[in-house]
């Protein structure tokens, strides 16, 4: 009996929001946070006037406006971007929810603000309308993404109705070798387990390596969990994490934080609990990745050479073929032979301080190769000042670099910061599908150290190659 | 959400897998505030080569969507499922959907039929070969009948009469108010709210 009682720290985290649970139905969910952005909420709202219902929590609601706008003060908004911004802001004011629009210091990402503000914390359940949501996992919350009928259901019953899912671990033990970041951790996990290899589990990233992270890289370990078709990602909350979380706006304070603290400790995987599968890495055997194809397990790390689709296994080889076409790649090539035309720093994967701490590092007292177009757009508007602050920014325009104000940018190229057709990009956002960075446009997904070091190269680079 | 019973009608089939959502509908489609006008945005990149199925006429008024496994992959933009349903299709069948795809279909009743991949490769081989075969999907049996074959899918019982009868899910939820409001009265006083 009391080895049936072992839970991992999903499956806790999980059954201490269930509302209803009954045979035949998916468990009705409680959502501690639901966070809101212009693009997917607009419908929502709509739903809800036409039904004449309200918000049920707006004080569990936040909104930020982070997908299309524009990252230079000097742009000009399109029509239809600002008519999606102005539904934003109507929509906030009617529904008494909080809102950070453009131009207010909180405004960004909105899984970057939400953990900078103290909002994320273990234990919690999180939605949002976008994939990414898998970020706040970092801190031991189950969190992930929903679409825009499921948004309008959270607004009216602060409620979901979802299956509970199964576990996987992902273990990663050892010392991450120098120059190896969480992003090549994850794309490395990717690479192993596939698109489809979380498919129906909340992944947990557990083992030395992991541990050894700070919250920023274990944010882009979970991140990037849906690229692995994974429902969410979660690491278990430990002194690091609240070391993060205390002192937030939005953290318990006082006595509060000690009750919450003794709850969060016990959040943790029971010894001998049972995952559904287990994945081992060894982190000693990872290197800085470099995506080559349109999908991101399509990937070899800096050493290695474009793959020969005829040298893969049969199932891969299709898509692989139609990959290099798209992606203009002949097999044989060596990665650092590529050159590229533009070079992406930003994204909810790659975009916090340390991101572009590293990054400065690497572009200190150099400059971009002409001819590349090198961006650097911080997750939010609080990591701009902080960066500012620290003089990074002068790190990166002294380089060539053009240094902006917070969105997703050319991650998903709703802005108008795209790619022009057969551009090629380093990017250290999550996705390389076709088109993401703008029609026709060629992604390669890679950490922000091999981002600032392609930028100065001209083609891809690890911090070592430069001169 | 509408009803739906039944699906009869001719396939298109798109034999790949990993389909993402950024093809369905790329994100320039998103800045639109309604719930129409995505139609024309389906698969946009690849309806530009003359040789995309899409564009092959013999397949032309297709009201079901043969695809390789993963379709509906990468971001959770319901876009994807409203440009499907606008250009004229009533069900996707693929050997898995991705996870947020296929909830957002269920939403909008668009049929989201999960087969073995044997059975949609089989499917896939029959609709090539005569692009005019009618394909049934019968929503109250999950099955999926076409000339030489017969295949039942997965649907848990509460996703079958919501799609079945075009239940409103808030409102089948708001029923539970009563739940609700019990869980929220013994949540943990520390938990953030916008409030403080």
């Amino acid at each position: 009996m009391v080895a049936a009682m072992k839970r991992t720290l999903a499956e806790k985290v999980w059954d201490r929001h269930v509302v209803r649970r009954a045979t035949g139905e998916p468990d009705l969910l409680y959502i501690d946070l639901h966070l809101i952005h212009e693009v997917t909420s607009p419908q929502a709202f709509e739903g809800l006037r036409l039904a004449r219902r309200r918000v049920r929590r707006p004080d569990l609601t936040l909104a930020t406006m982070d997908h299309n706008v524009p990252t230079t003060p000097a742009t000009p908004v399109d029509d239809i971007s600002l008519k999606q911004m102005e539904a934003m802001a109507r929509n906030a004011r009617e529904f008494g929810i909080r809102l950070y629009p453009m131009g207010a210091p909180e405004q960004g990402i909105v899984h970057v603000i939400s953990p900078q503000l103290g909002l994320t914390e273990p234990g919690m359940t999180i939605v949002c309308g976008d994939s990414h949501t898998a970020t706040h996992g970092a801190f031991g919350a189950i969190a992930f993404g929903i679409g825009t009928s499921e948004v309008e259901h959270v607004l009216a019953t602060q409620t979901l109705w979802a299956g509970r899912p199964g576990t996987m671990a992902v273990t990663v033990e050892g010392a991450l070798p120098r120059g190896v970041w969480a992003k090549d951790v994850i794309l490395g996990i990717i690479a192993r387990i596939g698109v489809s290899g979380g498919v129906g589990a909340v992944i947990e990233y557990r083992g030395s390596a992991i541990r050894g992270l700070s919250m920023e890289g274990r944010m882009t370990i979970c991140n990037m969990s849906i690229e692995a078709g994974a429902r969410a990602g979660m690491i278990a909350p430990d002194d690091v994490t609240f070391a993060y979380v205390e002192k937030r706006k939005h953290a318990p304070k006082g006595a509060e934080w000690e009750r919450a603290l003794d709850d969060w400790r016990a959040l943790p995987t029971d010894a001998g609990a049972h995952h559904d599968r287990e994945v081992r890495i060894d982190a000693s055997k990872l290197r800085p990745y470099v995506s080559w194809g349109t999908n991101p397990a399509q990937t070899v790390t800096i050493d290695e050479r474009v793959p020969d689709p005829d040298a893969l296994e049969p199932a891969l080889r299709e898509a692989a073929g139609r990959a290099l076409r798209y992606m203009d790649l002949t097999p044989g090539t060596p990665i650092r032979d590529i050159a590229v035309d533009a070079v992406f720093l930003g994204s909810c994967t790659n975009a916090r301080i340390e991101d572009l701490r590293v990054a400065g590092d690497v572009v200190r007292g150099r400059r971009v190769r002409a001819g590349v177009r090198a961006l650097v757009v911080p997750g939010s508007m609080l990591v701009k000042a902080q960066a500012e602050r620290e003089g990074l920014d002068r790190l990166f325009r002294d380089a060539g670099f053009e240094w902006r104000d917070a969105g997703c940018s050319m991650c998903l190229g709703m802005n108008p910061d795209i790619l022009g057709p057969g551009e090629r990009c380093a990017s250290t956002s999550n996705r390389n599908f076709e088109g993401r960075q703008g029609p026709g446009g060629r992604t390669h997904l890679v950490s922000p150290a091999v981002a600032a070091a392609t930028a100065i190269a001209g083609h891809f680079a690890l911090p070592e190659d430069l001169a | 959400m509408r009803a739906v019973q039944r699906v009869v009608g001719r396939a298109l089939p798109l034999d790949r897998a990993n389909v993402d959502t950024d093809q369905i509908i790329p994100a320039h489609w998103l800045k639109r505030i309604e719930r129409t006008g995505y139609g024309a945005g389906l698969f946009e990149a690849w309806r530009r080569d003359p040789a995309f199925v899409m564009n092959d006429l013999r397949y032309a008024g297709a009201s079901i969507l043969i695809a390789g496994a993963n379709f509906g992959s990468g971001s959770s933009r319901e876009h994807a499922v409203w440009a499907l349903d606008e250009a004229g299709f009533s069900a996707v069948i693929a050997p898995r959907l991705a996870e947020i795809f296929r909830a957002n279909c269920l939403k909008s009743g668009l049929v989201p039929v999960e087969l073995a991949a044997d059975e949609v490769t089989k499917l896939l081989g029959l609709v090539h070969d005569d692009p005019r075969i009618e394909i049934t999907i019968d929503v109250e049996r999950r099955t999926v009948e076409a000339p030489g074959l017969r295949a039942t899918f997965a649907l848990d019982d509460h996703a079958h009469v919501r799609l079945l009868e075009g239940l409103d899910d808030i409102a089948v939820t708001l029923a539970h108010a009563d739940e609700i409001t019990a869980y929220e009265a013994q949540r943990a006083a520390w938990l953030p709210s916008l409030r403080d």
